[in-house]
Parts: structure tokens; C-alpha cells; sequence
């Protein structure tokens, strides 16, 4: 047990909260004030891989570590889309995954954010549409807010998580199926 | 493999390994499978291919592996009617894979299961998607299929069905247990949701850009699974990458073993209860993640290896920066490893939890690290080492007890290992370029690519076609072997125990379902 706390002590904490020369910690300091100030109380996210290489899922799980502290904001992963506000969707959908997606979507309550994520959840990526491929998420489901990148940093997704919540819900005018905004 | 006392003649085979092929007829096929069980070896992989367009039919290629080397055997099915005898009871492994010969390319298997395997009615079940008259119809929809699970019936039997979607953040595939109480009696998987098309995809690829979806095929070992196809598209064309190029791949390929292994023993301390584990080695393979964008351009080193050598450079100043990680890692990691090894608690849920005996894994063809843990002493870096390992001396690791305990502790030696030859790398790095230009290839060849990435080894078989094209391209991830070792580890167990024990094997699906 001691070297369990000593070894904490000796960690410290890492998590990125003051300036500092690197550009990547300024960045997740400014977006974890702006998450906390749009938030002002929890998020839910279910994570939905419909058909990604593993790639994204890399990148969303750094999301939980220390330096990037998702928690500490109070968002989220839950198990089940019932407890969900947003469902963060990977991959270009795969045929087999399409049914279980929908399902997902159907389940998770209204109001409620799809963030797509990754170039092949935006395009379809190098996989495209094909007999076993639909492409992108929003040939499937309607998406709010797509991430690009392959697999995009742990730092584009907290940017794309907070387009989406700023932007809020927008299942009106999003009857063609097409992402409303892009974050970068 | 010696097949000439069979009366099998052997060709050389394009590969950076000793590798040999054999054309062989449904007899030869069986009795060279059985005599390399016989002699100790294993079915590394099989698959289907159209070949039709060269008036020969469908062959079926099946390819083992032994302490020789790779032995591929040609069997030519000469119409879609035509059968070839069952191979899964001489390797259980087979089992799957000829399911998939069928769902993909049609060809027709004499075994009892018939059930499908990456067919799920989002095409209709008479189409083969890897034939060369393939068509996609824009009238298919998705359908339901209905898999005959195996179910065990009896007084207080009953089943859990858990996914496709699972509770975390992993990829989509489906189990079905039966259970008394909390304890398992049997778990059937049901996998193929994230099949993509892969390989089709490959066939409108030029052959110089096919490293690019290989490393898209399991996200967690892309460089593991670009540098096979790089290596298999080299042996075709005949050239050989300068040493430079070499010992950046090793380099990239370790610190992608460096980077699954932290993140594992973080996640399997945390399944064990210990979530002082996850925060400690998630925050060290950030540490290598941040250190790989600053060094190779990507956090995950995609498309870092290209056929010919590397994409670019080291910077000059990333060298001394990851020869001190190297030195920090190595820290910090024994702190955590005494820790582990002390507490209690997790020794309790690791040992005899999960166990795959040695008996189970020989029968089965267990491979890469589950396999090391279970006593099978076979890594490629150490079998047959092509540049840079040749100059390395890899150590292997291993461990007799094949229980969660067992793979942790290969994951622990693994990651040292690891760290010392990223060290050795980057004191000897040669001089010179980092790449040859990989030539605009007319002919048609096949090549063969394996490497042992962090879960096992990756093997890409690569036709290419006329003018610098991919005939057919079949990648074979180490998980195909594992997952159904992994029915077997789980019985008798608890079900609480099954994440951890399915995190202590962390199987690819988007490798497998391709």
C-alpha cells in the first residue's frame, strides 16, 4: 500500500490545466474551460464502434487518462445508450453494424447529439461505400457534428465534443441526413 | 517442411522468411497437413482465391508454419462445385477460416459446419463478393440472419446474450453464454459485424499504396500490419529496403508493442479492481504517444512504413528524446510491476483465472503472445529474424501457467525487451537512406509478408497484378487462432472474470472480420 502512495505522490497530477510552452496542454486547458462553461453539469456518452479498424477507439480511450481527464469535466462513458445524451460513432458503418446502430440511436432518449468521428465516420474514409460498407455515419444515422482525422487526436475530439454541445441537438434541419458543422 | 517424402514438389516462395510453395491435389493436401501436426506445426492461415481468369479455377491456399519456415500448399478446385476435404480435424483453427473461404469466395468445404461465418445477409448468401464477376446490387438491404448457436440444455442452464454494442468503449462482436449460477459452462462468439470488405478494397489499390489499408486493418497494430504487406510487396519486386529504413521499422514496431502493453496492463489492473493501475499506464503510453507524433509524424505511427523503406526521417532531435524515454519507461514500469506483483488482491483475480493450458494451445494453434503464456516458445523476431532483429538478439519471453497471471507477466518481460532494443536501435542506427524508390512492378507475383506485431504475427500473401496492380491481397491477423482458444479459457470460470480474461488475451475484430 505504501509504495502505492508513493508512487502517487511522486506522480503528481497530470492533468492539463495550467499553461504551459506546448501547444497541445494550452489547448486542452482552453477547451476544459469552455467544456465547463457550456456543460455546467454532466455529460453522457455512449461510444458505438460501427465498423472502425480500433483506431478511433485508441484515441477515445486516451481520453480517459490523466492528462486529458475526461471525467474530471463530468462527461462520461456509460454502457448502455439509455443513459446516454450524445452516442460518439466510429467507423464507415458497416453493413453488418447498421442495424445495431440504428437500434442504438432509437434507444439512447431525445433531446440527443451524434458526434461522428474519424475521416471514415465522415467520409467513409479509405473504406468508402461498398457491398459491405455504407461509409459514413450520416448515410446511416443523423449526425451533428463530424471529427475528422485518422484517427483524429485526443485533442480534435474534446474540440468536436464541444462543437456538438454548444451547437446543441439540431434533429430539425437535418432531414437530408448531412452533418451540420464540421470541427477542425 | 520436407514434403518430398510425400511426393509433393516445392518452389521457392517470394519472402523475407524461408517460405516454399507446393502445388498439391486434396490427398497431398490432407497428408501434408497431417505430417506437419505430426512434426509440430501449425496452420498459420487458409484462404480462397478466383482464378478463373487464368483457366485454373479456384485455389485454396493454405499456409503452415513450422520451425522451417512457411510451407504454402496450392490446391486447385477446378469448378465452383468442386470440394476440398475438411482440415479442421487436424486443426481446429480451421474451422473458421474455411467458413470464410466460402462466405468470400465461394469455395466449398467437405465439413460438418456449414454454418456461415463473415456472411451476415447483407448479401445474399449464393453472391461472393472476392469472385471476379462479383457485382454489388444496390436492392440488398441488411438482413437478419439466424446463427444456430450450440445451447446446453439442463436444470438451471440459462443463456447470456451480450452485444454486438458492448457496455465499453471496444469493438462490436457477440457472445453467447450458458451459465449455471455465475459459472460459465460454454461461450460461443459470433464475430464478422465489422467486416468492411477489406479485401476486395485491396483489389483497387495500386500495389505501391496497399500499405496504407493494410495499416487501416487493425488500428492497434498498423505498423505491424503495413510493414508485412511493405515486406511482402518488396519481395515481389526483388528489392531490399537499406538498413536505416530497417531499424526505423524496428524502432516503430516496438513502440507499438510498447504502447498496447502499458495500455493493456493499465486496463487488466483496472479489471481487476485496481484502477490505480489504468491512470499509471495510461499516462506512460500517452507519454510514447505524444513522443511517436513528435518523432514519426502520427501518435500511432500510420503510414510511417511504405514499400521501400520508411516514409521519413527520425528528426534530428526526436533521437536523444526517445533514447531518455526509454531509460524513464524502464523506471517506471519496474516501480509498477513490484507494485502489481505485491498487491494482493490482483494476484488473486490474475492467477488461475482464465487458464489456456499448454495441451489446449498446441491443439488449437495458439499463437503470439497467448501462446507464449501458455508455453508455446515462438516468436518470429526470434525464428526468423530479418533485418533489423537479425543484428538484435531478441530475447523471448515466456511463461508455462497460460492463466491471466501468465499473460501479464509475458506483457511485463515484452515491454522491457522492448525497451532495450528501441535503446539498442537507437545507439546503432545506421547511417544512410530511408528508403529505395519501390518500382512500378509489371509482372504478376506473389509475395509473402510476417511480423510479429505486440498480439502475434501478421501475415499479408500479396498477388500483384499487370501494371502495378493488387490481384488479390489476404491479411491474416493472429486473433483467428485466438478467439477460439478463448471459448475454452473462459469455462469454468465466473462471468465477472470474463472481461478480464478476455482483456488479458484483447483480440483483434476489425483484424479478424476484415
Amino acid at each position: 500500500m505504501l509504495h502505492v502512495l508513493r508512487q502517487i505522490a511522486r506522480t503528481g497530477i497530470k492533468t492539463e490545466p495550467w499553461p504551459s510552452p506546448a501547444t497541445e496542454n494550452v489547448e486542452v486547458e482552453r477547451l476544459h474551460t469552455q467544456i465547463r462553461r457550456t456543460l455546467g453539469r454532466a455529460l453522457t456518452i455512449r461510444e458505438v464502434d460501427a465498423g472502425s479498424c480500433n483506431g478511433c477507439e485508441l484515441e477515445i480511450h486516451a481520453l480517459g487518462n490523466p492528462y486529458y481527464n475526461l471525467e474530471g469535466l463530468g462527461i462520461r462513458f456509460v454502457a448502455s445508450p439509455r443513459h446516454a445524451d450524445m452516442l460518439l460513432v466510429t467507423g464507415p458503418v458497416s453493413k453488418h453494424m447498421a442495424i445495431a446502430l440504428k437500434r442504438t440511436y432509437d434507444a439512447t432518449p431525445d433531446p440527443k447529439l451524434v458526434v461522428a468521428v474519424g475521416d471514415c465516420g465522415c467520409t467513409g474514409g479509405i473504406f468508402g461505400e461498398s457491398y459491405a460498407s455504407f461509409g459514413r455515419v450520416a448515410n446511416v444515422i443523423p449526425v451533428d457534428v463530424a471529427v475528422p482525422g485518422c484517427p483524429p487526436t485526443p485533442t480534435a475530439l474534446l474540440r468536436g465534443i464541444l462543437a456538438a454541445i454548444t451547437a446543441g441537438p439540431a434533429a430539425a434541419d437535418r432531414a437530408d441526413g448531412a452533418p451540420r458543422s464540421q470541427a477542425v | 517442411m520436407n514434403v518430398a517424402p510425400l511426393g509433393i514438389a516445392a518452389a521457392p516462395l517470394a519472402s523475407a522468411l524461408p517460405a516454399q510453395r507446393c502445388p498439391v491435389s486434396s490427398g497431398q493436401l490432407l497428408a501434408a497437413c497431417r505430417l506437419a501436426w505430426e512434426q509440430g506445426g501449425q496452420l498459420a492461415a487458409l484462404w480462397g482465391s478466383d482464378e478463373r481468369d487464368r483457366a485454373r479455377g479456384f485455389s485454396l491456399r493454405v499456409l503452415l508454419a513450422d520451425g522451417e519456415g512457411f510451407t504454402l500448399l496450392e490446391h486447385t478446385l477446378p469448378d465452383a462445385d468442386a470440394r476440398y476435404p475438411d482440415l479442421s480435424s487436424i486443426f481446429p483453427a480451421a474451422n473458421r477460416m474455411q467458413r470464410a473461404a466460402f462466405d468470400l469466395s465461394g469455395l466449398q468445404c467437405d465439413a460438418d459446419d456449414q454454418r456461415p461465418w463473415l456472411w451476415q445477409a447483407a448479401w445474399p448468401i449464393d453472391v461472393f463478393p472476392l469472385r471476379r464477376d462479383f457485382a454489388v446490387s444496390p436492392k440488398w438491404e441488411p438482413g437478419e440472419e439466424d446463427y444456430p448457436f450450440v445451447r446446453v440444455a439442463g436444470d438451471g442452464v440459462h443463456e447470456i446474450a451480450v452485444g454486438p454494442v458492448h457496455a465499453g468503449i471496444i469493438e462490436p462482436g457477440h457472445f453467447r453464454f450458458q451459465v449455471v449460477g455465475e459459472k460459465v459452462l460454454r461461450l460461443e462468439e459470433r464475430l464478422a459485424y465489422v467486416h468492411k470488405g477489406i479485401e476486395k478494397r485491396f483489389e483497387t489499390m495500386p500495389l505501391a499504396e496497399g500499405n496504407r489499408l493494410a495499416g487501416r486493418i487493425s488500428g492497434d497494430s498498423t505498423v505491424a500490419y503495413a510493414w508485412a504487406y511493405a515486406q511482402a510487396a518488396e519481395a515481389i519486386a526483388d528489392i531490399v529496403v537499406p538498413p536505416r529504413a530497417a531499424a526505423l521499422r524496428g524502432l516503430c514496431l516496438e513502440r507499438e508493442r510498447i504502447a498496447n502493453h502499458l495500455g493493456d496492463l493499465g486496463y487488466l489492473g483496472n479489471d481487476g479492481g485496481f484502477a490505480f493501475g489504468l491512470s499509471q499506464f495510461s499516462r506512460l503510453k500517452e507519454d510514447v504517444l505524444r513522443a511517436n507524433a513528435a518523432a514519426f509524424g502520427h501518435r500511432l505511427m500510420m503510414d510511417a512504413i511504405v514499400p521501400g523503406g520508411v516514409a521519413a526521417d527520425l528528426p534530428a532531435e526526436a533521437i536523444p528524446a526517445l533514447r531518455r524515454q526509454c531509460a524513464d519507461l524502464a523506471r517506471e514500469v519496474r516501480v509498477l510491476r513490484d507494485i502489481y506483483d505485491d498487491h494482493a488482491g490482483l494476484q488473486d483475480r490474475f492467477r488461475t483465472c482464465g487458464v489456456a493450458s499448454h495441451e489446449l494451445a498446441l491443439k488449437l494453434g495458439l499463437t503470439g503472445l497467448a501462446a507464449r503464456a501458455s508455453g508455446v516458445a515462438s516468436d518470429l523476431r526470434c525464428d526468423f529474424p530479418t533485418p533489423p532483429y537479425d543484428r538484435l538478439d531478441v530475447r523471448l519471453a515466456s511463461r508455462n501457467e497460460g492463466d491471466v497471471a501468465a499473460r501479464v507477466a509475458v506483457r511485463f518481460e515484452e515491454l522491457f525487451e522492448s525497451l532495450r532494443l528501441s535503446r539498442v536501435l537507437l545507439e546503432t542506427l545506421p547511417q544512410g537512406e530511408v528508403a529505395v524508390l519501390y518500382p512500378p512492378t509489371a509482372g504478376e507475383r506473389f509475395g509473402l509478408g510476417a511480423i510479429e506485431g505486440w498480439r502475434g504475427p501478421v501475415l499479408v500473401a500479396l498477388d500483384s497484378g499487370r501494371g502495378g496492380t493488387i490481384r488479390r491481397c489476404h491479411a491474416h491477423d493472429p486473433s483467428w487462432q485466438n478467439w477460439p482458444a478463448l471459448e475454452h479459457a473462459v469455462i469454468g470460470n465466473i462471468v465477472p472474470d470474463f472481461p478480464l480474461i478476455n482483456k488479458s488475451f484483447n483480440l483483434s475484430y476489425s483484424g479478424h472480420d476484415l
